[in-house]
């Protein structure tokens, strides 16, 4: 456990302050080496499984266009997969150009007579409606989120499902108060919107597109993920149920296809899309010199930034969060750790000691903190990396867990010992591996926090202010997080730099996006 | 293409050889006749002819390709300028070199405070007013209606005073405190992009750049800026202005030059954040749209607008103008003990 090296390079030191911490860092190293945590077998649970009995899913899923549920002009259909257990959950229809372009016609006639015209009281009220119903059917929505998408049922009952109705519930008060958003400059609404989500955060991504947009008088069209498309369609039955006109929300679903036909529909106004950077690239090409306004959400390789001074504790429940919430798939995960080197040891042994305790198994179970890896696709992606990883001479660490025999499934990850360089620090892995490398100086932390296409968020550890400051607007990133990380409100506008994308959602800032503001 | 284009203004007082005395047709200080120094009239003094060079990293520079182009416009006034006069031709590689500049000046600038980077801007207002008079002739000397002329150069240097006065309220005007629900503390607040760059209107030829580089620069961003290639030389006479104000060198680059050769290389640049792009091509407007896409660029382009427009100060000006090329960074932090 001690390293010889540090001991060395410590003894070449001339300064005492820095002989000082260090024997500091090491008095703190042995008295955790002394409380490492011995679990045994002792803090294994009982399962406590959330029961989907009241769940009722359809064998069969049609496309929801113009307030009506229509079979796919394509007459496919294909099948949503729980990944923890590889079962098909349902049929879900392949919309295709036909239908697209159904959806579109269904949305500008929406917009035209009823919802572009409708005062903002009255268009609130439809939007309040939705965001009631999704508190009410929120068991509903947590479980099928959970089944369809693998992840913790804990995430989706206190995360997911509270934040989409909030979303909701935040963006109808703003339909009346739109004079008001801008210092008075006049606004309207852009038309159509076509919204292309990822399958990360199903229900959740749906409300942030669906819910400013219908909030600002747009009518949309959205294609949900392939592999996660049921929360979406439950939403399209709660926006039938909440009697909205017809045609102000279309539901597509379909893969990549149907997303492209959407994006390029020559009668949809606003493109929004939240999901990779290449597909993010690719569309704003696709859709260069027609008019359209664009808002992109695309990936990152966040910075988590740990100083020495910080409250190792809760850095370290800190990271966890970061890069461990979600299986890791999200966005704005903190993926790239950077630890001031005197406290890279403790971290990393606090790290391992935290990871332990990590439960890996049934996302339904509601004890379980890591789920199901969304898809056989980027369970792959993810072992290459990790393989990559290793290949390039990183150290690898995985939690000790033992994995469902069926199913999509990786362990909680970390590398020490890796290089900017190494493919694990620049590309964005979207699984839950950790990338964990040192600085000495903030000037190094935040030169190697910047040292990646994306710009997307970034966590600071610190106990001292005015080092909070100093670092947060030296990075360029669009979310800062300071003793705290992956925290979100529909009142706080998120989005990235570079090419992390463009535009912002959430907060006043996000109504941007839908308006035309004069 | 455009590299043959010549500025479609009558010459006045010289034929296009210019063989003619200048004569009544004000050049009181002599012109391009001391071929004529031999004939019986005082030999008019000799004049020195300007070379006009470019804006890059606070100094003139020619561009390093060699290339040019010419332009032509009416004499009027004190103007010392032959009928054709050589412009420098931005290649690839100035646009490269002044994204450089622009990239080195952005941490400074952006560092400094709104308050100093608005005296800085409205020290430039001031020198624009003291030279308003050589603008005007410029102007019109570029092919600008003497009238309207005299509007633009008002309108601009009004148009610094409005930035001036902007670097320091943006922020009241765009961040937010965020009422998140929970124990924390959070807020957004804008942050200059980086280095942008503008193709400049075709016309105005003056207010056109000033309107799209002082909305860029009052926030902190640096700015490569393509000059209209109708009238380059009131451009870089603007440059003058710029380089005996208080502003950094780099801050604002200008480059002379045709946009369908600039725009298609900063729209493809990586250093450049953002792109404003003033083009009267639809295709070119394109092409930029999709190059930008490789970097994910935030790329604004737009189709030529009229005089009134520009000069309107609810069109022309505004925070509307500032805002897409700032970022939004939002930062969180708990709240307890």
């Amino acid at each position: 456990m001690t390293d010889p090296d540090r001991t060395d390079r410590a003894a070449d030191r001339p300064s005492s302050d820095l002989m000082k911490r260090e024997t500091a860092v090491e008095k703190a190293r042995q008295k955790t080496a002394a409380l490492a945590l011995e679990f045994g077998k002792a803090w294994e649970y009982a399962p406590a499984p959330e029961t989907p009995d009241h769940v009722k899913l359809e064998e069969r899923y049609q496309l929801f266009i113009g307030g009506k549920w229509m079979p796919p002009k394509s007459g496919k259909y294909f099948d949503t997969v729980s990944p923890s257990t590889e079962q098909t959950l349902a049929q879900v229809a392949e919309g295709n150009a036909e239908d697209v372009d159904r959806a579109v016609k269904a949305a500008r006639h929406a917009y035209d007579k009823y919802w572009g015209k409708m005062r903002g009281a009255e268009r609130a009220k439809y939007v309040f409606r939705i965001a009631r119903a999704l508190q009410e059917k929120a068991r509903e929505l947590a479980i099928v989120e959970t089944m369809d998408g693998g992840k913790p049922i804990k995430e989706s009952r206190d995360v997911d499902i509270p934040l989409a109705s909030a979303h909701f519930f935040y963006n109808a008060g703003w339909a009346d108060k739109l004079d008001y958003a801008f210092h008075g400059r006049k606004v309207r609404p852009l038309g159509v919107a076509g919204q292309v989500i990822p399958w990360n955060f199903p229900l959740l991504m749906a409300a942030w597109k669906i819910a400013p947009a219908i909030a600002c008088g747009n009518t949309v069209v959205l294609k949900p993920a392939e592999t996660t498309p049921l929360t979406a369609l439950l939403l399209a039955q709660i926006i039938e149920e909440a009697e909205l006109p017809p045609g102000v929300v279309n539901i597509v679903t379909g893969a990549g296809e149907t997303g492209a036909a959407l994006v390029g529909h020559p009668d949809v106004n606003k493109v929004a899309f939240t999901g990779s950077t290449d597909v993010g690239k690719k569309i704003q090409r696709a859709i260069a010199g027609s008019g359209k306004r664009l808002t992109l959400e695309l990936g990152g390789k966040a910075a988590n930034i740990v100083f020495a001074d910080a409250p190792l504790d809760q850095a370290v429940e800190g990271i966890v969060g970061g890069i461990y919430f979600n299986q890791g798939h999200v966005c704005c995960a903190g993926s790239r750790l950077l630890v001031e080197e005197s406290v890279h040891d403790i971290v990393v042994r606090k790290l391992k000691d935290r990871m332990a305790t990590l439960r890996l198994g049934d996302p339904l179970d509601k004890n379980t903190d890591v789920g199901a890896i969304n898809s056989r696709a980027q369970l792959e992606r993810i072992k290459e990396l990790v393989l990559s990883g290793e290949r390039e001479g990183a150290e690898r660490f995985s939690a000790p867990c033992e994995l469902p025999s069926k199913g999509f499934w990786f362990p909680p990850t970390f590398f020490t010992n890796a290089s900017q360089s190494c493919r694990i620090a620049r590309e964005e892995i979207f699984g839950p591996v950790l990338t964990i490398m040192t600085f000495r100086t903030p000037d190094e932390a935040i030169e190697k926090a910047n040292n990646t296409m994306y710009g997307l968020s970034a966590g600071i550890w610190t106990d001292k202010g005015s080092k909070i400051f100093h670092v947060a607007t030296r990075l360029q990133a669009g979310v800062i997080w300071a003793n705290t990380y992956n925290k979100f409100d529909p009142s706080s506008p998120f989005g990235g730099y570079k090419e992390s994308g463009f535009g912002r959602e959430g907060g006043r800032q996000g109504l941007a996006a839908y308006l035309e503001v004069q | 293409m455009a590299g043959e284009k010549k500025t479609a203004t009558s010459v006045t007082g010289r034929d296009d050889d210019g063989t003619t005395l200048p004569g009544s047709a004000g050049l009181p200080r002599g012109g391009p006749i001391a071929r004529h120094a031999d004939s019986e009239a005082p030999a008019p003094r000799v004049t020195v002819n300007k070379a006009y060079k470019m804006y890059v990293g606070g100094a003139f520079v020619r561009s390093e390709s060699g290339r040019y182009f010419q332009v032509r416009g009416s004499a009027v006034g004190h103007d010392t300028d032959p009928p054709t006069v050589n412009v420098p031709r931005a290649s690839r590689k100035d646009v490269r070199d002044a994204v450089l500049v622009a990239h080195n000046a952005k941490v400074s600038w952006a560092a400094r405070t709104p308050f100093n980077r608005g005296q800085i801007l409205y020290r430039l207002a001031e020198v624009l007013e003291s030279r308003s008079s050589e603008l005007e002739a410029s102007l019109v000397r570029g092919g600008t209606d003497a009238d309207d002329a005299a509007a633009e150069v008002d309108a601009s240097i009004d148009r610094a005073v409005f930035y001036a006065g902007m670097a320091d309220k943006v922020s009241a005007l765009v961040a937010t405190h965020n009422p998140v629900s929970g124990p924390h503390f959070g807020f957004s607040i804008p942050e200059p992009m980086g280095v942008i760059g503008v193709i400049a209107p075709e016309k105005p030829t003056l207010l056109g750049l000033l309107s799209t580089v002082l909305p860029v620069v009052t926030t902190g961003n640096t700015a490569v800026a393509l000059a209209s290639e109708l009238d380059p030389r009131t451009a870089i006479l603007f440059c003058e202005c710029l380089a005996t104000s208080d502003f950094p060198g780099g801050v604002i680059n200008v480059l002379t030059g045709h946009p369908f050769e600039v725009a298609p290389i900063m729209a493809k640049h990586r250093e450049v954040t953002g792109i404003d792009a003033w083009l009267s091509d639809a295709e070119l407007r394109t092409q930029v749209e999709r190059l930008g896409a490789d970097s994910v660029k935030r790329a604004k382009t737009h189709a030529p607008r009229d005089l009134e427009f520009w000069l309107g100060e609810r069109q022309g000006q505004g925070i509307g103008w500032v805002e897409p090329f700032l970022e939004t960074k939002t930062v969180w932090h708990p709240v307890g003990l």
